[in-house]
């Protein structure tokens, strides 16, 4: 009896299954760690993926969570799919918030309706801003952007650690936070008494956009070719350096979105953590929803309730928040392997005569 | 003579389905001893597949397979191996920094010592012995193509392999290589050796054979003895009609002004060397120049200077008068420049759809204020699959395609904008008979309506029948330019050689 491996795609139904597949044997490898951790791995299960569902309150909180990664996530995502290996979203979030905060701070008796887009729009040139260097040593040099952008999170977020400590700690409490903004460059609620905040329909409206560049445009087109086979894009007469440095700064300014929306939507104020590496996170969900609009909206949303499910499981059973991020990442391995996989065929052969699937 | 041997290797009943392809249709196929057997066929016809079951690295989905009368059950290469097969590849697989020796002897070597020099000496006798010549001390990157096949066969010998198969071995050959091989396969077939020999040349396999197995679509059109048969009846056999073969007719016409000049052409290889020196070319509307020359003269540069992928650092290209040297495709496109490229399952995007791949060129055409018209994308393509008679739909995916398919897609792509100049590169390469003819008679099809037409083959049969004027490129050069009348085969392989007839 030995094991046969053959290149042979899968069927699209089998594709499809693929999401719940994934959870299912999530589920699986994780129960270990839950069992370790003292608690009942169904029980853990039903607080992580249904007990967030199951009142309003929780659900929006999922929508909160899940508004900075539908962010980063479609920041990331954008890049890939263009074939700029984008690891700097984390820093590129971290000066969004900074610039966001620079501009709140000096709202005060400024109309919402001027405060909120330079918000907006501050945080968006300031992630771009930020990733204009590994993008041009990219397109110009040919240093792996992986590295670049990786370690310039390390000096955003530093640099942010140092405004803290130094020019912006807060003179009342003495805390390494900045003062808050101003109130008219806060966003506004999307429903009152939650946490729900206007950054929530920016990143709709980011992964709507998202769908609408790849799926509908010349742009789209291009920089999917480029992303695919540069070469061939470069013989079919697409600007690849042009298309990778436009789509290294749009994605640095989605980014830095994120980092904006964080500040006015949720702290207001700047703090070191004001990212739990949502930079990161959004790596996963970009590859978890295949570089594709909605694929990353599910992926996103799903880690929101991941997210929010850690913590109600956390006090519910006593375990450690940490079971959250486990999950993530086992969901994260066990889908790469299974889109792996999906690309062949294995099948179990008996001696000789016809194989048996 | 070799038929009253035993069969060295039996195939009986063979098939092998991938998906709803049936790539193996219940082949029987009989390997004596010491007999060269020609698996002949186009693309396509199942000769590879059939010899990568041999060699375990596919399992048959039906049928039996028996060495030296035997049943046995191949399931991996190093089953293959054991039982004494050997496959020598298109691709060899050889480490380039390391010596022969060390390539030859990797993998049979035992504990942790290794004593470099003994093995030196036991892969020179193996080499004399087995009368395939090699140098163990030189390194893989200093040799030829010719010299690599040599090692990758004597790596297989080494392992004590009695049946040989060689997929394609004269495809990257000059024509005096091919000459060494069949001394060298002839020579095993006189120590008993046996050689499956995998072609669609029917020269070479008329000349160095003793049995001919033809395959198409499949399926065994039959077995005959080399000296029983013709290439006519084979072509036949093959394609299931007879073929005329594509050809130019020789006409006497004015010379029209050069559409497409180099001049001077420089440009450096991806390890920062010369690979093309101070190359001047010129080809005239209505005219195929042919330039030819064996794999790493520079051929494949001189297509990517011209579809501007590579650099040139010194030199003019001059399309219409028009300077293109530091243009990029876009622009080259936008003067009439039209290219094919050399490797087209590389140059096109093989996630995207045919509709897609289409339209990539042309995207200014297909979008409004950066919107993709979508429908008229789909209708274009639908209309060139007609046109170009693809076996595809405007939503396959690219890479679905089967190579003669594929390169109609480009072929379409390019020649429904109507360029003054074409630059072509391999454009038949991998493409069975009747692509071969349909890709042809198009490229003549454009010559007849005024095109200028650089076409870059290794194919010097292709280039003999399509070229009004031959070029030959060795090292980076241009050895000579000639009209193609009056052109020999003999002379313009000596050429490709580095040698210039006295």
């Amino acid at each position: 009896m030995r094991l046969q491996i053959e290149r042979l795609p899968a069927p699209l139904w089998l594709r499809t299954m693929i999401p719940i597949a994934s959870v299912l044997v999530t589920f699986l490898l994780t129960s270990g760690f839950v069992i370790a951790a003292g608690a009942n791995p169904l029980q853990a299960a039903y607080y992580f993926l249904l007990d967030p569902l199951s009142n309003p309150v929780r659900l929006i909180e999922v929508l909160v969570k899940a508004t900075p990664l539908l962010m980063t996530g479609a920041a990331v995502a954008f890049a890939f799919a263009g074939g700029y290996w984008n690891i700097g979203v984390e820093g590129q979030l971290y000066m969004g918030a900074t610039a966001a905060t620079a501009i709140g701070l000096q709202m005060d008796g400024v109309p919402a309706w001027i405060a909120l887009p330079l918000i907006v729009i501050g945080g968006f040139l300031a992630g771009m801003g930020w990733a204009v260097l590994p993008a041009f040593m990219k397109v110009r040099l040919k240093i792996d952007e992986v590295v670049t952008t990786l370690l310039l999170n390390y000096v955003a977020i530093f640099f942010v650690s140092a405004l803290l400590n130094g020019p912006w700690r807060n003179p009342i409490s003495q805390w390494p936070q900045s003062p808050e903004i101003a109130a008219s460059a806060i966003f506004p609620r999307l429903i009152p008494r939650s946490r729900l905040h206007m950054g929530f329909i920016l990143a709709i409206v980011i992964i709507i956009a998202l769908w609408f560049v790849l799926n509908r445009t010349a742009f789209g087109l291009k920089m999917r070719a480029v992303g695919l086979n540069m070469e061939a894009a470069r013989f079919s007469g697409i600007r690849v350096d042009r298309t990778v440095m436009i789509v290294a700064l749009i994605s640095g300014g989605i980014g830095g979105l994120a980092g904006a929306s964080e500040v006015a939507g949720i702290h207001f104020h700047l703090i070191d953590a004001i990212s739990p590496g949502y930079g990161y996170t959004g790596i996963i969900i970009a590859t978890l929803g295949a570089l594709n609009a909605i694929g990353v909206a599910a992926a996103a949303l799903f880690i929101g309730l991941v997210d929010t499910g850690s913590q109600t499981v956390s006090r519910a059973l006593g375990v450690p928040a940490y079971l959250g991020d486990v999950l993530q990442a086992t969901l994260l391995l066990v889908t790469l392997a299974m889109l792996l996989l999906q690309g062949y065929r294995i099948s179990i052969r008996r001696r000789s005569g016809a194989p048996q699937e | 003579m070799a038929s009253d041997l035993n069969p060295a290797v039996a195939m009986q009943g063979i098939t092998k389905r991938f998906g709803m392809v049936l790539a193996n249709d219940h082949v029987d196929f009989t390997l004596r001893q010491g007999e060269i057997h020609a698996l002949l066929g186009e693309n396509g016809a199942g000769k590879t597949t059939l010899m990568r079951i041999l060699y375990g690295l596919y399992q048959a989905d039906e049928g039996e397979i028996k060495v030296n009368d035997q049943p046995v059950t191949v399931a991996s290469p190093k089953d293959a191996i054991r039982l004494g097969i050997g496959m020598v590849s298109q691709h060899f697989a050889l480490a380039s920094p390391l010596t022969v020796t060390e390539n030859v002897i990797l993998g049979t070597t035992h504990g942790m010592r290794m004593n470099i020099e003994q093995a030196n000496r036991e892969v020179q006798a193996a080499s004399a012995r087995f009368g395939v010549l090699v140098e163990p001390r030189a390194a893989i990157r200093d040799l030829s193509v010719g010299q690599r096949q040599r090692v990758e066969i004597l790596k297989a010998l080494y392992r004590d392999a009695r049946v040989l198969v060689m997929d394609e071995p004269t495809a990257v050959l000059t024509p005096q290589e091919v000459g060494q091989l069949f001394i060298s396969l002839k020579g095993l077939k006189e120590k008993g050796f046996s050689v499956v020999f995998i072609s669609h040349k029917l020269n070479e396999v008329m000349a160095i054979t003793d049995h001919i197995t033809v395959l198409r679509l499949g399926k065994v059109v039959g077995t005959l003895p080399t000296q029983e048969t013709n290439p006519t009846e084979l072509a036949r056999m093959m394609v299931g009609r007879p073929t005329f073969g594509v050809t130019r007719k020789p006409e006497e016409k004015e010379q029209q002004p050069a559409a497409l000049v180099l001049d001077g052409v420089t440009a450096l290889n991806n390890k920062g060397l010369p690979a093309l020196r101070d190359i001047s070319l010129s080809v005239h509307a209505g005219e195929i120049l042919g330039l030819a020359g064996v794999s790493g003269n520079g051929q494949t540069e001189v297509a990517e200077v011209l579809a501007g992928t590579r650099p040139v650092t010194q030199g003019r290209m001059l399309v219409f008068d028009r300077d293109v040297t530091h243009s990029d495709a876009k622009a080259r496109m936008a003067v009439g420049l039209g290219r094919i490229p050399e490797d087209s399952r590389a140059n096109v995007i093989g996630q995207m759809t045919v509709a897609q791949n289409i339209a990539i060129e042309q995207l200014d055409r297909f979008s409004r204020r950066g919107y993709l018209d979508r429908q008229a994308i789909r209708r274009y393509a639908q209309t060139l699959i007609e046109e170009y008679q693809i076996k595809a739909s405007p939503d396959d995916r690219m890479h679905t395609l089967s190579g003669g398919n594929l390169q109609k897609v480009v072929l379409a792509r390019v020649l429904a904008q109507s360029p003054k100049v074409l630059v072509v590169a391999q454009p038949t390469r991998g493409l069975d008979v009747s692509a071969t003819e349909y890709v042809r008679s198009k490229l003549l099809e454009q010559r007849a309506e005024g095109a200028a037409i650089l076409l870059i083959s290794e194919d010097l049969d292709e280039i003999m029948h399509l070229s009004d004027t031959i070029a030959v490129l060795y090292e980076g050069r241009i050895m000579a330019i000639r009209p193609a009348d009056g052109a020999t085969p003999e002379e313009l392989g000596l050429l490709m050689a580095g040698v210039r007839p006295a």
